[in-house]
């Protein structure tokens, strides 16, 4: 009566006692573990706070974990099997925390091997998490006994675990593979599905064995459902793999068409799955798989409805006909009562239907999509961006739903993909870039998202003065300053200068309100307000151009880095922005860089994002052990790799070549693939072409077997003489070679002899030497040149060997390394003129503006206009395309 | 009086006595603990860690701790060592060779302040090996001559043939329940 009492009025108070665990206490508590008789009705709560305030994000230190670890320890006395159990739970939370976890490795074998079947399995698992791979082999003989035991829980537990101690001592564990086959005929549906998880893993490196395993397997009728899911995607992956086994007569394709005619749905749905996934499957071999998935579509089960229309969603865009076969099923889960359903059917049938059925699906989604997660409107709202792009006529129903999911409730990334999707339709459509706007900023009257709103107003102030009637978007951005937070209103200011730099009527207006500006609360603001409002006073074009229009090309976190040094090291000059590295332009790839899971037991991490920083960033603090490199200035340009030697001959050497303003520096990325062999002083000798100079060379002074090292060379560009600085160099590999033991890599003798290695030419291109640069305003910069005094070149050439516009577009923006602008890098179909403006820097800091003019007759014609403040470079630029 | 005592006497035979079984490692002490417990003789392996069991002798409860005596195990005895009632050492007695260690163990083991009170039990282990020292020669080489103040004794066993471990056991509950 009383502990109810109690446990109401702790209701009450709000919570259990796990609210509010402070880390301190918890550890105090668990100072009973200590007592010489153990309590297990009061210690086992008190390892559950702990496991909860473990698991609620607290960090123990070392100390304090292997305290309270060592402490746990002494529970092992108690026979409590509930308190035993918590244990096992307490040793895997603290295990990767706590120094000398071994030291319950004895107690944990006992227990696995022990006659109480309830402890063996957590024993397992615990006792994997505590083992390292010297241990291991101590505990090996139990883990081979535990992997074929009778009891299907052991099994399973000691087959899991061994997956995971694979990663840890995958030798060890590939001795385990007779005990994983015997596993694979166990009785139970558990254990034989974990069992093939392992017999995989231990194999999957070795194409044979799997070949193998999967031609026994696929004949033995395995009995588990798990175990042939699992097989028919290994089975799958061996058909993408394997370019010869695939068509219909290939066996595995046979078993995997089998297997749709399955007793279980679960592998019925995997295999119908992974017919339509394979990458090669013909019509013919998928209308089996097809009429699987239609049936699903009509069960009773929600389950199998869902997995049926999300993988047709899936191949929607592959294999369309295919789709489009189960139209009619689809339009019945259109009203599913699981919304989840409803709208991957809806998004299917945008993704496959015709123009026509496009203003029906919407009305039908617009019914229910108030119902539906933010995840699946994001579906939804990726399913319009594209039909946009497909049926651009259909932009104002599409917009206009858009604008009305815009007004509803929902998260950031749900209005984030909203707006984007928007954005992506204003700058694919012209028509319907007024529309467009004009719900952003009715958007925008209204929305709680800062960081959105920014984006908006930067948008507007981009695309904004180039519509018809610029002034009305003004009232929007004005009213953002009077009602917003200080960052959106900064960034309504700036948004405000752009209108005012491109259209002069308008100027006044914005000088007023400029000028209140001046008055606001906040610095940014003002400091903004006041930049902008003094510049556009002084009515000079190429200050709007430079200042206003254009944003700032340089890294930021390189311009914090050379400010910082000119701080300390203080000079008479004044600081220089042209000597700060310009930010990386990203590349599409970047832009879609997406990571694919593995479909298996163990899925491996995915790739840690990497920081924003360039790779001359990157470079430059590798290159910072060359002697006297400061000296050359900032890194201008890094290259791409290039190969000096085939990828499987005795030395692999790559280059990357690094430009500074008046120096090149070549790095050489060397690979040892002679096991008998050490090589020492490792150099590239160079024969540089006519003008430049030879300054430094930096050995790479050990290069053991399998290991890889760089030298360096550092040469001075020709002064004076542009064109000379496009050549071609010889190299040869230099170094001293100690032939060495093989198993140990140590030198057999003292003496070595000096050898070489011939590598292909390297070529120093046009390109090395010049920085992409993106400008958002290319025209104004453009007259601006020639008001500035630029010197303009101009020619004509015959790109004979080029067939269609695309291929000249992308090898006349590489071969100059120059970035296209105003997304004239993308030829709309079917012209046969197009013209590609192009920008970039080169070394030095002097500006290049590029126009091709490009006409496709029988080859390509083109038509290349250079504007540069040096004539050397223009005049470089236009013979070095010749 | 009477009433008085009977009091102590059951206080003294319902708490379970803690004793720590320590040693180098190859000197018996799991076999010992088994023996101890189940009454004969198990195949063991090295111990990584400690086993812990509860063993009944005369109407005594013992939990007992047998810690594994291998060099990387030595250090974390000191984990284990609060509220210990009794120590009971094992030697290796045909192991001449690595007695000094032993020694070398007991020695700043028996400083330590929380095993101050803790009686000792040495245990002169493997004499059914042929050529073994004998229980003067393991006294003297443990240096047992230069301990006071603690209530101890050692006994030859052979925890194999299960010799001598009986005695040891009844002096040691004697020793702990004529203990104040």
């Amino acid at each position: 009566m009383n502990s109810f009492k109690r446990d109401k009025k702790e209701e009450e108070d709000g919570g259990s006692q796990f609210l509010n665990l402070e880390k301190t206490t918890v550890l105090q508590e668990a100072r009973i573990f200590n007592e010489t008789s153990v309590n297990p009705r009061k210690c086992t709560p008190v390892l559950t706070k702990l496991l909860y305030a473990i698991n609620q994000g607290e960090t123990l230190s070392a100390k304090e974990a292997t305290d309270v670890f060592f402490a746990m320890t002494k529970l092992f006395q108690s026979k409590d099997a509930v308190l035993r159990r918590m244990v096992y739970l307490g040793i895997k939370e603290l295990s990767s925390l706590a120094d000398d976890v071994i030291i319950v490795t004895s107690s944990l074998t006992k227990d696995m091997t022990g006659k109480e079947d309830t402890y063996r399995a957590a024993a397992i698992r615990a006792l994997c998490s505590i083992t390292d791979a010297t241990m291991l082999q101590a505990i090996e003989r139990y883990m081979k006994q535990a992997i074929v035991d009778r009891n299907s829980a052991v099994s399973s537990a000691a087959l899991v675990s061994s997956l995971h101690m694979s990663k840890l001592a995958p030798d060890v564990v590939k001795r385990w593979v007779n005990e994983a086959q015997e596993a694979v005929n166990s009785d139970n549906v558990m254990v034989q599905y974990h069992a093939l998880g392992l017999l995989y893993h231990i194999r999957k490196s070795d194409r044979l064995a799997v070949t193998k395993l999967v031609a026994r397997l696929t004949r033995m009728s395995l009995k588990s459902p798990y175990a042939v899911c699992m097989l028919i995607r290994i089975t799958a992956k061996l058909l993408e793999e394997d370019d010869e086994a695939g068509g219909n007569d290939s066996p595995y394709f046979n078993f995997i068409e089998a297997c749709l005619r399955h007793k279980s749905e679960m592998v019925v749905y995997e295999a119908a799955h992974a017919i339509v996934n394979l990458k090669r499957t013909t019509s013919r071999e998928l209308v089996p798989a097809l009429s699987v998935l239609q049936l699903f579509c009509g069960s009773a089960k929600a389950t199998l409805r869902f997995a049926a229309v999300r993988t047709l969603n899936q191949v929607a865009i592959s294999h369309p006909a295919a789709v489009t076969a189960c139209n009619l099923d689809l339009e019945n889960l259109i009203t599913d009562s699981n919304r989840s359903i409803a709208t991957l059917a809806i998004t299917t049938l945008l993704k496959t239907g015709a123009e026509s059925s496009v203003d029906r699906l919407m009305k039908q989604i617009a019914t229910f999509v108030s119902e539906i997660s933010d995840e699946f409107k994001v579906i939804v709202v990726q399913a319009i961006r594209a039909l946009a792009l497909k049926f651009p006529r259909k932009h104002g129903v599409l917009m206009n739903f858009l604008s009305a999911m815009l007004r509803d409730e929902g998260g950031l990334e749900y209005k984030a993909s909203i707006a984007d999707t928007i954005i992506t339709i204003i700058e694919d459509n012209p028509e319907a870039k007024e529309s467009g706007l004009a719900h952003l900023c009715e958007f925008i009257e209204d929305c709680e998202h800062v960081s959105l709103a920014v984006r908006i107003l930067h948008l507007l102030g981009k695309e904004g003065p180039k519509t018809k009637q610029p002034s009305r978007y003004i009232r929007f951005i004005y009213n953002r300053v009077i009602l917003e937070c200080p960052s959106i209103r900064a960034a309504a200011v700036s948004a405000m200068a752009q209108f005012g730099a491109s259209c002069p009527d308008l100027l006044e207006n914005i000088q007023v309100l400029l000028a209140r500006c001046q008055m606001d609360s906040d610095d940014e603001v003002r400091d903004r307000a006041t930049y902008y409002s003094n510049i556009l006073a002084l009515q000079d074009k190429s200050l709007y151009n430079n200042y206003i229009l254009d944003p700032l090309q340089i890294s930021i976190t390189a311009l914090e880095r050379s400010l910082k040094e000119y701080i300390q090291n203080p000079e008479e000059q004044p600081f220089d922005i042209k000597s700060v590295p310009l930010a990386a332009v990203p590349t599409p790839e970047e832009k879609e860089m997406k990571h694919k899971a593995e479909g298996m037991l163990v899925t491996q991490g995915g790739p840690v994002k990497p920081p924003p920083v360039s790779r001359e960033e990157n470079f430059a603090e590798k290159l910072s052990i060359i002697p006297g490199i400061q000296q050359l200035g900032p890194l201008f340009k890094s290259s791409d790799v290039v190969e000096l030697t085939e990828s499987e001959t005795e030395y692999f050497v790559r280059c990357i070549k690094h430009c500074f303003n008046n120096h090149l520096v070549l790095q050489f990325d060397c690979l040892n693939t002679l096991s008998d062999q050490l090589l020492e002083q490792v150099r590239v000798q160079l024969e540089p072409s006519e003008g430049y100079r030879l300054l430094l060379d930096v050995p790479c002074p050990r290069l053991p077997y399998n290991e890889s090292g760089s030298c360096y060379v550092v040469l001075q560009f020709p002064e004076d003489d542009l064109p000379n600085t496009v050549g071609t160099f010889g190299a040869v590999l230099k170094f001293v070679v100690k032939d060495c033991d093989p198993a140990t890599g140590l030198p057999d003798t003292d003496e070595g002899y000096d050898d070489e290695y011939m590598l292909e030419d390297l070529e120093i291109t046009l390109g090395d030497q010049i920085r992409r640069v993106t400008r958002a305003n290319w025209a104004a910069a453009w007259e601006e040149a020639a008001t500035e005094g630029y010197t303009e070149m101009e020619d004509t050439y015959s790109l004979s060997s080029m067939h269609t516009l695309e291929e000249a577009v992308q090898s006349i923006a590489s071969f100059l390394g120059l970035q296209p602008a105003e997304r004239t890098d993308r030829v709309p179909e079917g012209k046969t003129v197009h013209t590609l403006l192009l920008s970039g820097m080169f070394r030095g800091g002097a500006d290049i503006l590029v126009r091709a003019k490009l006409a496709l007759t029988d080859g390509v014609t083109m038509q290349l206009t250079v504007r540069s403040p040096d004539p050397a470079i223009a005049e470089l630029i236009t013979s070095a395309v010749g | 009086m009477g009433v008085l005592f009977s009091y102590f006497k059951s206080l003294i035979g319902t708490r379970e006595m803690r004793i720590l079984i320590l040693g180098l490692d190859g000197a018996g002490k799991t076999t010992i603990l088994y023996r101890l417990q189940v009454g004969e003789v198990v195949t063991t392996i090295p111990t990584i860690g400690f086993n812990v069991e509860q063993v009944t002798y005369k109407n005594l409860k013992f939990q007992v701790w047998d810690l594994g005596g291998q060099t990387s195990i030595r250090p974390y005895w000191r984990c284990y060592y609060s509220n210990t009632d009794a120590i009971i050492y094992v030697v290796d007695s045909a192991d001449k060779e690595r007695i000094g260690i032993s020694k070398d163990e007991l020695v700043p083991m028996l400083r330590e302040e929380e095993l101050a009170d803790a009686i000792l039990v040495v245990l002169a282990n493997k004499q059914d090996i042929p050529g073994c020292m004998s229980l003067k020669e393991v006294h003297q080489a443990l240096g047992l001559d230069a301990l006071k103040n603690r209530t101890f004794q050692i006994f030859k066993t052979s925890a194999i043939k299960g010799e001598g471990l009986d005695n040891a056991m009844e002096w040691l509950a004697n020793a702990l329940k004529n203990r104040k």
